[in-house]
């Protein structure tokens, strides 16, 4: 088992894509770790480098162009990169499953969806076709597909999208993963269903115990579920915190802008605060701190403009990459102060 | 505005059926009743917001109303002139007057046109504008939606979705509506471009005194920009009324359900919700008596049988069609 609790570390992760018009630095020094039976949400706009990241874990960066150049991914004690793409294709999908956006485009087709859920459950455990197909059933009942026994031949079109977001789950589940990504597992769905598919999410962990991984640009799914957060900008984390504490105190002014810009239930207002700007292209990151063309503070300041702020402990278990955040110190500073 | 209080656009049961072929004759077997009878109005100047979950029909409304779709029976009369008997002259005009901005930045942008072609094509066509002034025309429209007007010759796919978003604002406010169908106008950007694009929304309303019948999903999106709201299910609004009162005080058993579904950036109010159990169902059987009755907490047999009026209660205009809500 991994050390202090921990099932995942990430390790100064950077993956970078080679193309035609340059180098595309889709994640660069992402660190984060994933407690065991916990849920962590990695939250941020898009094309910040979530799914990225997630990929990463997974080894699925498509070559030659993708490629995870440095860092390490520690799972369960072992490092994920140093192993042989068959020992890799054994934990991805037993040991870490993966449920993707669009329920619609990541079943197959042409399969029902007993078959599919089948295939993954005999690759990975020794299993005759009929036990196989005896657990689909059970899993797709507590997934809480209604009338399992006659769904379980269907063809995917058959279902709506909810219930097929249903299959998928039901099928990463199916091998009792220790972790669960969950790339925007909701986006696609009605809000209604989108509360019925977290509620399982969070049932099948208190019974299973795995950890979840959970990727959004929904900051309201993040404050109902997610224990601990890390926000992620222009592919880096910007800020790790409790989610408790996030919500309560965003400590980076990105998070603290996006905060701020959401229209919330309840609280009227003539006009949304706005954070200026767009983000920016991953092939011409600005210089210094890459929030910086649009932030409050930095975009007047020298030292935002040149030099970027690496992501540190602040307090309590809180880590940030802001010049001006609030027990932000370099450690020249640090030893100063001692 | 001039009559600030009388109503720009009028949409009395409208009602748009798709009709379901079978067989070899494609004989008509039943119906698609995507919009039935739904009835709103909306003030000059003002904001009706049309909230639902994806196919209860409200896209379907606003498609109707401009007669992109043909609407089975009803009424929309915009102006005094109802849209769905006019003529084809007086179509045109009334298109002229009535523009849609829509959800998706990328589809709804010819990539093969630029910007310059797209938000000039509605000038040319309805204006007969040509050379230079349609040039200055076409970049005055970009610095109002604040984009710079050097961009006039490029292409949509330099631009980025909130970009975009502003571009399609440009080409819905060409030929100055005065209403505007706004589609879920941010439901596919991120946050912090949401904001922006809805606060561009609430100035040039300001600046053009401009109506909009705004359509989104969002409850929360639909509370900060709407003056009214109302709210579908399966092709029928069940419940409308000022934004802050349906806020402060919903009625219908969907709308509760709804609110309690979002997800609130606050974990302490973690667990304290309401759930709806199943799914919407399908629309081309839809259950009897009241459409929400299946998933409904409060559902009684009455509501099996006898389907609900939109009536309203208390006199502050909020509408509801629900026996329940009623009783108190």
């Amino acid at each position: 088992m991994g050390d202090n609790g921990k099932l995942l570390s990430v390790e100064n992760i950077s993956t970078h894509f080679f193309t035609e018009d340059g180098v595309a630095q889709a994640v660069q020094d992402v660190s984060f770790s994933i407690k065991n039976g916990k849920t962590f949400a990695l939250v941020g706009e898009s094309g910040c480098g979530k799914s990225v990241t997630a990929l990463s874990i997974m080894r699925l960066i498509a070559g030659p162009q993708g490629k995870i150049v440095s860092g390490k991914i520690v799972f369960d004690g072992k490092n994920l990169l140093d192993l042989k793409e068959k020992q890799m294709r054994n934990i991805r999908g037993n040991k870490i499953a993966m449920i993707f956006q669009e329920p619609m485009t990541s079943l197959n087709p042409v399969y029902t969806v007993g078959n599919q859920i089948v295939e993954a459950i005999r690759l990975h455990q020794k299993k005759g076709h009929e036990q196989a197909w005896a657990d689909t059933v059970e899993m797709l009942h507590k997934v809480g597909i209604p009338d399992p026994e006659r769904r379980v031949s269907e063809y995917p079109h058959q279902m709506s999208g909810g219930m097929r977001q249903r299959v998928m789950i039901a099928m990463a589940v199916s091998c009792q993963p220790k972790l669960l990504i969950a790339d925007e597992p909701t986006t696609a769905l009605d809000v209604t269903i989108q509360a019925q598919i977290l509620d399982l999410l969070d049932k099948l962990q208190e019974q299973n115990g795995m950890s979840i991984l959970l990727i959004t640009h929904d900051l309201g799914v993040v404050a109902e579920r997610a224990d601990d957060v890390a926000v992620m900008y222009a592919s880096r984390i910007v800020e790790v915190a409790e989610s408790k504490f996030l919500f309560e105190k965003p400590l980076h002014p990105y998070t603290q802008g996006l905060l701020r810009s959401l229209p919330r239930l309840g609280i009227s207002a003539k006009r949304l605060q706005t954070i200026a700007g767009t983000v920016p292209d991953p092939l011409h990151f600005p210089t210094g701190c890459k929030f910086h063309p649009r932030c409050p503070i930095g975009n007047s300041d020298k030292r935002c403009q040149s030099i970027e702020p690496g992501l540190r402990q602040v307090c309590d278990g809180r880590c940030v990459a802001c010049w001006y955040a609030p027990g932000y110190k370099t450690e020249q500073e640090k030893k100063n102060t001692n | 505005m001039a009559n600030t209080n009388s109503y720009l656009l009028k949409v009395d049961d409208l009602k748009t059926w798709f009709p379901v072929r079978k067989g070899l004759m494609r004989k008509t077997v039943g119906y698609v009743k995507a919009v039935n009878g739904v009835s709103f109005a909306i003030k000059g100047g003002e904001t009706l917001g049309l909230v639902g979950e994806s196919g209860c029909g409200k896209t379907t409304v606003a498609r109707s109303i401009v007669r992109l779709v043909p609407a089975t029976a009803g009424e929309v009369i915009f102006e005094g002139t109802d849209v769905l008997s006019a003529d084809k002259k007086r179509l045109r005009q009334i298109r002229k007057d009535i523009s849609i901005i829509f959800q998706d930045p990328y589809g709804s942008l010819n990539p093969r046109m630029t910007v310059g072609d797209i938000i000039g094509e509605p000038l040319k066509v309805q204006k007969g504008i040509r050379g230079s002034e349609l040039d200055q025309q076409v970049a005055m429209l970009l610095s109002k939606v604040g984009l710079a007007p050097e961009y006039i010759n490029r292409y949509p796919h330099e631009f980025s979705g909130g970009q975009r978003q502003r571009i399609g604002v440009a080409r819905a406010l060409a030929l100055r509506p005065k209403l505007v169908i706004c589609d879920e106008p941010v439901s596919a950007l991120d946050v912090s471009i949401q904001s922006q694009i809805l606060n561009l929304l609430k100035d040039l309303q300001d600046e053009f005194g401009l109506t909009y019948l705004f359509i989104a999903h969002d409850l929360a999106v639909v509370e900060f920009f709407c003056d009214v709201v109302a709210v579908m299910y399966m092709g029928r609004i069940v419940e409308q009324a000022d934004s802050q009162e349906l806020y402060h005080n919903p009625l219908h058993p969907y709308t509760k359900a709804l609110m309690s579904a979002i997800p609130e950036v606050d974990p302490k109010l973690r667990g304290k919700r309401q759930r709806l159990s199943g799914e919407v169902p399908s629309i081309m059987n839809p259950p009897p008596g009241c459409p929400f009755h299946p998933r409904c907490p409060l559902a009684e047999k009455v509501c099996e049988a006898v389907e609900q009026k939109l009536e309203e209660i208390n006199g502050k205009r909020h509408l509801v069609a629900c026996w329940k809500s009623r009783e108190h």
